[in-house]
């Protein structure tokens, strides 16, 4: 229980870090592209919303660095962002419930599949490394995960969705349907998903393969594979209870590492697609030099990969007794 | 073989990146009739939607997409061996703050953090964008260090110059620096492909400057233009397929160094087969021994 209460509080204090980083950023950067925002719209806001954007923003006031930054931490925790200017008159944090969702399902499952098939692929290139599976299967590994996210996506639209016509290219649901819960929108909400999500498993995978295929083989030199195999136990299975089971616990703590590098990826793929989630909303707010809907993406994502990262590290204290003991960071 | 493939295909990106302004059929910006055509003898890449010629993109591009990688790299590598190795050798509250802060750097998405920097700094050229990158992606690096320098310090070379006396920065960086480079070598490495991934990831949402040619701003064209929705592929396949090479190489010499450093990898194929033969033929006399025992306690 020490272990996991450590891990919350280094994810709280971590929270505070991105928050205030996201504070500091607009008021550490050279003021005109700030000025030039708030020129642009500046006529089209009201008040309360002009007031919003000075708290998000840190420009047009005069108060003390303390006193802006307590009210800009009252404004997060009230989740105001201000108002958007690509989405206009819409608040950013409507635009960001509308969009983060999309992001959360094919993201989240989409990594899982990735972590799983790569970690799968690993143990079998890492068990027989030397020999042509592994010759062939880990240099790939190491060529998708250098690949762009976005431009494996480019070719899979080019291939899937203009060549063979199989899925849609762009978008997130057909344009008949309107959003609801029933079989008719799932059904292409799920056809329209399955491009972005084959770009972001098929480059996923590449590190988690490498990474599993490394750790299998630092296991089968340990002595207890030996042992197993000197008592004359299956291949299968001391491959997969007595190998896999050990390399794995180190690839879940990957897992946590290459999750900032997943979610950039997924964002990227996202813009490819024209998916309607947080990914495309961020590329739109960049277009459009967007500040304050820029901030507040930023913020969500630094928040869920925080999330996520907890509950990977919170895993592996669970997988492995030796975490729950020394209770290390 | 692996190494000598890598550093070959580095090589030869490296020359490209050298001699390619030099050879560059075309001026890359030059727009032409010949427009959107597929690879030909006139324009062996093809064309883009302006008529441009991409192999002369490619070729102009090259040097500044590589540049970045490892002006980033040299940042970032500085940066971590700077915080990893005081934080590996010293306790107390500094080794512990100075860990503490690359940990939170360590889980913070370096690329959503990336878009809101440069988002303030429009146009800016690939070198701001290789800095800002190694500013923002040192603490991978500074973690293995750091791990690595914790298996060092109390070696006896350490514990001798310690004794004698030594003060704690000739300690740092004369004693404990030349232990620690294969890991710091292995870390640039990985840093180089990781920035050009970022660096193309930034010019691609059309953060970088678009009026240098990069194979990231060669990207965000393809994008606007749609190139993939009229399935000009001849136009947006070099680009990324050069880059996923690059981390190709440089992941087949860091496996290459890794297989000649950990004996064990050498070894253990032979012994493999030994101990395989040997549980077959008990097998093959006495049975299974302890037929599905469980897992190692």
């Amino acid at each position: 229980m020490r272990a996991v209460a450590r891990k919350i509080a280094f994810y709280l204090v971590t929270t505070w870090a991105a928050i205030t980083v996201n504070f500091a950023i607009p008021r550490l950067m050279p003021g005109n592209a700030v000025d030039g925002f708030l020129g642009r719209v500046g006529g089209r806001l009201s008040g309360r919303a002009l007031q919003a954007l000075t708290v998000t923003l840190g420009t047009g006031t005069h108060k003390s660095l303390v006193s802006q930054y307590l009210s800009y931490l009252n404004a997060i925790a009230h989740f105001r962002f201000g108002t958007s200017l690509t989405y206009f008159p819409e608040d950013v944090s409507t635009v960001i419930r509308q969009s983060l969702p999309w992001t959360l399902v094919l993201v989240g499952v989409s990594t899982i599949i990735a972590f799983l098939l790569g970690t799968l692929l690993g143990v079998l290139a890492g068990w027989r490394h030397g020999r042509k599976l592994d010759e062939f299967l880990t240099p790939f590994g190491a060529f998708i995960s250098s690949m762009p996210y976005f431009w494996f996506g480019l070719i899979v639209v080019t291939v899937f969705a203009i060549d063979l016509g199989w899925f849609p290219s762009y978008g997130g649901y057909a344009a008949t349907q309107t959003i609801a819960f029933n079989t008719a929108f799932l059904s292409t909400a799920f056809t329209h998903a399955v491009l972005p999500a084959t770009t972001i498993i098929v480059t996923a995978m590449g590190a988690w393969l490498v990474g599993m295929r490394n750790m299998m083989v630092n296991t089968i030199g340990e002595d207890y594979i030996t042992i197993a195999r000197a008592k004359g136990l299956s291949e299968g299975s001391v491959m997969w209870r007595y190998a896999a089971r050990n390399a794995l616990l180190p690839n879940v703590a990957g897992f946590a590492l290459s999750l900032g590098f997943v979610v950039a990826g997924a964002i990227l793929t996202e813009v490819v697609f024209s998916y309607p989630g947080i990914g495309e909303v961020l590329y739109q707010a960049i277009a459009n030099r967007d500040y304050p809907l820029m901030q507040a993406v930023f913020l969500i994502i630094t928040l869920a990969v925080l999330a996520a990262n907890l509950i990977a590290d919170i895993a592996y204290v669970w997988l492995d007794p030796r975490a729950r003991q020394a209770g290390r960071a | 073989m692996k190494v000598k493939i890598g550093i070959g295909g580095l090589v030869v990106l490296l020359l490209i990146a050298i001699i390619g302004p030099h050879v560059a059929p075309y001026n890359p910006s030059a727009s032409s009739t010949s427009v959107l055509k597929g690879p030909s003898g006139a324009h062996l890449f093809g064309t883009t939607l302006l008529g441009q010629d991409v192999l002369s993109q490619f070729l102009v591009g090259a040097g500044p997409t590589l540049l970045v990688g490892f002006e980033a790299a040299a940042v970032a590598t500085l940066l971590s061996i700077l915080i990893g190795i005081p934080s590996g050798y010293f306790g107390g509250p500094v080794g512990e703050g100075m860990t503490l802060i690359s940990n939170v750097f360590l889980v913070l998405p370096t690329l959503p953090l990336l878009i809101v920097v440069v988002g303030y700094l429009p146009g800016s050229s690939y070198a701001v964008l290789g800095i800002v990158i190694g500013l923002t992606s040192w603490a991978f690096g500074a973690r293995v260090i750091r791990a690595q320098t914790l298996s060092l310090k109390s070696r006896d070379w350490v514990e001798a110059a310690r004794a004698t006396g030594d003060s704690w920065p000739r300690i740092l960086f004369h004693d404990l620096l030349p232990g620690l480079m294969p890991v710091i070598s292995a870390s640039f490495l990985f840093s180089v492909a990781f920035s050009i991934l970022t660096e193309t990831g930034l010019e691609f949402l059309g953060l970088g400057n678009l009026s240098q040619w990069t194979w990231g701003t060669m990207l965000y064209w393809t994008l606007n233009d749609a190139a993939y929705q009229i399935g000009a592929w001849w136009w947006y396949v070099p680009p990324g397929l050069a880059i996923a090479l690059i981390g190709l190489f440089l992941a087949l010499v860091n496996f290459g160094i890794d297989e000649r450093g950990n004996a064990r990898l050498q070894r253990s194929w032979g012994e493999r087969g030994l101990t395989r033969r040997l549980a077959r033929r008990r097998r093959r006399l006495v049975g299974p021994l302890e037929p599905g025992s469980g897992a190692p306690r």
